[in-house]
């Protein structure tokens, strides 16, 4: 599977989009429960600021991520497209917390020791997976009882078109990343991280490679330019031939992945002590004026992202938040960007609607396609017809939603819509079973 | 801009194929088969050509128009390519309404009774061609001998294929060594100078279709491979056990239409299986099945009869023979 690459902005420098007039943070940024709020209307906040604590151990910190008051907590349409309780902040200066380094220097010797100390270190930063899943990296970093990992793998794939957010960060902020995936190392108590890149960055490998011969145990691995290269699953397959078993994680193969720009943020958070509130986003779109590259404070409103970008093109019939491929349609401008919010492209009219549905021809090219070896086919067809117990044979939850059935389908053919609903529907099924023995 | 933003799941893309892209790239791929056919038997091959090409397509039109009230959905290629494969498949001097008989069989009943395109199990030109084969057993075996323009169309000078004559020389005890003087050398058979149906004589021009499909990703190398090895080695074990009362396999792969069904007949992507395990294990059959008729059978050629034959095995190929799922099996590196 070969989708046009479309990285127009893999030549743009990351630059800072300025501070905003206001911002809505929502509490539900990653993978688990929803965070409490611990400010009320009217407070005065910094940048760094707890502003809604973790709840529970999958679940995750949230800062505020710029200085001034809290106007309300209301509810915002977050890129699912459902409402979500949010804190709205409107802006006064820029005030950071004290203890944030907001020097540029790059501190090479690790601050924190302990496996222990980089984990709890995480968490307080409201540290998650930046590749887009947005799962707690505390959680990922806790090795449970029986489990060994033996090799740490970064995620510098960046496979989806038109995204370049991690791309630039490799380029730009090289040494911080390394620095990061030691400091992951440190905590997972692994000797070997693995770095792997898509060969259509040659300038990334060729950076990376050089900066990682100074640090020991950090190999740069160029992978084959083919989607989903960097899904997870995929990415161990290729560095380490390893099959991560249907229904398991990494670590039932003895590693674990994280994203390069996940590895970013956690060298900020234990060398400059700055928690999670501002990412790399790709602004982007093939009639974008200015598309490029920006650090992003989180609860910024996508409109400011595309003004900065030189406007919403007249021509514009969608925007997605995260890549084409498994990225989400937003349905406003004010749509916050949040963690896992990797780059917001912007579609001309011609190409946001989808093509007429046509009968299968069963030309097998879905199964062809598909990464985990399903068939998209008869899943589709399992689904559409409410077959839910062979299509849970037929392994449906195995579907990563990778999308690349319904991009191949000539018969343009819905297939990822009704496996996702056959999916959803098992995965309830299942969890009923295990609730009524 | 319009106020409205178009909101849909991921993915947001396609990869711009189509069905008629399809279909059309295997037009092209037919080409080069046709060409060469109009080369060897004239106006024959020109006319029965069109003639199903024409009744495929109106059928489906008709079909679809009148009787279903569905959308006509002609151009989308499929029935171009139902009506040349079966003109590809029967003698350039079958009369026109033999011809449009075998297009009604091959459209009305094996496709659309079963729900147009998709949805039939078995291949329709080659429905239409047994159909025809079985109704009109004498215009359907009599082969115009390749004269190019000079071939008349309806009482053409005919005579048998070289399938037929070793199949009749091998009954009659003669040895294989010996009607090999009687057939065309294996030059003249890969140029496709021989007696046959209007597209499965030339060799060289299936193989060059057979490249195209490829290179344009339309069809993968699992089907055509598996019949054309399954039957050389089938064959050529045969002819090691005994030279004298078998043919040897280069024969037996450029005489007949093994390479037209290996190439576009078994690869019909309806009724050929799903995922590559499965057809494997089909082409295989087709070719080992095509071997026994050939051998053993009451027909000269039993290409036809194996992929219709295995085309009834799809559907059960498919249920029980799946992809080895990723991650099936724990692998340590």
């Amino acid at each position: 599977m070969h989708p046009p690459e479309n990285k127009l902005t893999s030549g743009s420098e990351i630059q800072y989009l300025p501070v905003p007039a206001g911002v809505a943070i929502p509490v539900s940024q990653h993978i688990g429960t929803p965070a409490a709020i611990v400010v009320n209307k009217d407070d005065k906040v910094r940048a760094g600021q707890v502003i809604a604590r973790s709840k529970g151990y999958v679940s995750s910190n949230i800062h505020s991520s710029v200085s001034g008051k809290v106007t309300k907590i209301d509810t915002v349409i977050d890129s699912t497209g459902y409402k979500q309780q949010a804190v709205f902040i409107t802006v006064e200066g820029d005030e950071w917390i004290e203890s944030i380094d907001r020097s540029s220097e790059i501190l090479t010797d690790i601050r924190l020791q302990s496996s222990e100390e980089i984990i709890k270190k995480c968490l307080d930063s409201g540290i998650v997976g930046l590749g887009g899943a947005t799962f707690p990296s505390h959680v990922k970093l806790t090795v449970p009882a029986g489990k060994r990992c033996d090799v740490l793998i970064v995620n510098g794939v960046e496979c989806e078109p038109y995204l370049t957010s991690d791309h630039r960060l490799m380029l730009e902020r090289g040494e911080e990343i390394l620095i990061g995936v030691s400091i992951l190392m440190k905590a997972l108590r692994v000797t070997r991280a693995m770095i792997g890149i898509e060969s259509n960055k040659p300038d990334a490998i060729a950076h990376m490679t050089r900066l990682a011969t100074a640090f020991e145990g950090i190999s740069v691995h160029a992978l084959r330019v083919k989607y989903p290269q960097g899904a997870e699953k995929q990415l161990i397959k290729a560095l380490i031939n390893r099959e991560v078993p249907s229904g398991k994680l990494p670590l039932d193969v003895n590693t674990v992945v994280h994203n390069v720009g996940t590895a970013f943020a956690v060298y900020e958070a234990v060398q400059k002590n700055k928690p999670l509130f501002e990412r790399v986003v790709t602004i982007t779109g093939k009639s974008v004026a200015a598309p490029g590259n920006y650090f992003v404070r989180i609860g910024t409103p996508v409109r400011d992202l595309i003004a900065a970008a030189g406007g919403m093109p007249e021509d514009t019939g969608k925007i997605v938040s995260g890549g084409p491929m498994m990225g989400k349609a937003l349905n406003s401008t004010e749509v916050p960007v949040v963690k896992g919010t990797s780059g917001i492209i912007l579609f001309p009219a011609e190409e946001s609607l989808r093509s007429e549905s046509m009968p299968c021809i069963r030309c097998a090219k879905c199964v062809e396609a598909c990464a985990l070896n399903l068939e998209p086919y008869l899943l589709m067809t399992l689904s559409e017809k409410g077959l839910f117990e062979r299509a849970e044979n037929e392994r449906i939850t195995d579907c990563m939603e990778c999308g690349s059935c319904s991009f191949i389908c000539p018969a343009h053919r819905p297939l990822l819509d009704y496996i996702r609903l056959g999916k959803t529907t098992v995965i309830k099924m299942a969890r009923e079973r295990v609730s009524k023995q | 801009m319009s106020n409205l933003l178009n909101v849909s799941p991921s993915p947001h893309a396609h990869g711009k194929e189509t069905t008629r892209k399809l279909m059309y790239g295997v037009v092209i791929a037919l080409l080069p088969a046709l060409f060469t056919s109009i080369f060897y038997f004239g106006w024959g091959a020109i006319i029965v050509t069109s003639v199903s090409v024409a009744s495929c397509i109106l059928f489906e039109y008709l079909i679809q128009k009148f009787m279903i009230r569905k959308p006509v959905t002609i151009t989308d290629g499929s029935a171009l390519v139902t009506g040349l494969l079966l003109a590809f498949n029967v003698p350039s001097n079958l009369p026109v309404h033999v011809v449009i008989i075998g297009a009604f069989v091959s459209v009305a009943i094996a496709k659309m009774t079963f729900g147009g395109l998709g949805s039939n199990p078995f291949n329709p030109a080659l429905v239409g061609r047994v159909f025809m084969l079985i109704s009109f057993p004498v215009q359907m075996t009599s082969w115009p001998v390749p004269k190019g323009f000079e071939t008349a169309y309806t009482d053409a000078v005919t005579g048998a294929t070289p399938l037929s004559i070793v199949k009749e020389g091998l009954k009659n005890g003669e040895p294989f060594q010996q009607l090999i003087s009687q057939i065309p050398a294996p030059a003249n058979m890969f140029l496709g100078n021989m007696g046959g149906s209007i597209g499965e004589v030339a060799a060289v021009a299936l193989l060059i279709g057979f490249i195209w499909l490829l290179f344009k990703k339309i069809i993968t190398w699992h089907i055509p491979v598996s019949v054309i090895g399954s039957l050389v080695i089938f064959t050529g074990i045969l002819w090691l056990v005994n030279p004298e009362k078998n043919a040897d396999p280069l024969f037996h792969l450029l005489a007949g239409g093994i390479l037209l069904g290996a190439i576009f007949m078994a690869t019909d992507y309806v009724t050929s299986p799903m995922n590559p395990k499965a057809m494997i294990i089909y082409g295989c059959g087709i070719g080992i099945l095509t071997v026994i008729i050939r051998v053993w059978g009451a027909y000269p050629e039993g290409v036809s009869f194996a992929i219709l034959i295995m085309n009834a095995f799809v559907p059960i190929m498919n249920t029980y023979i799946k992809p080895e799922r990723f991650g099936e099996e724990v692998k340590h590196g």
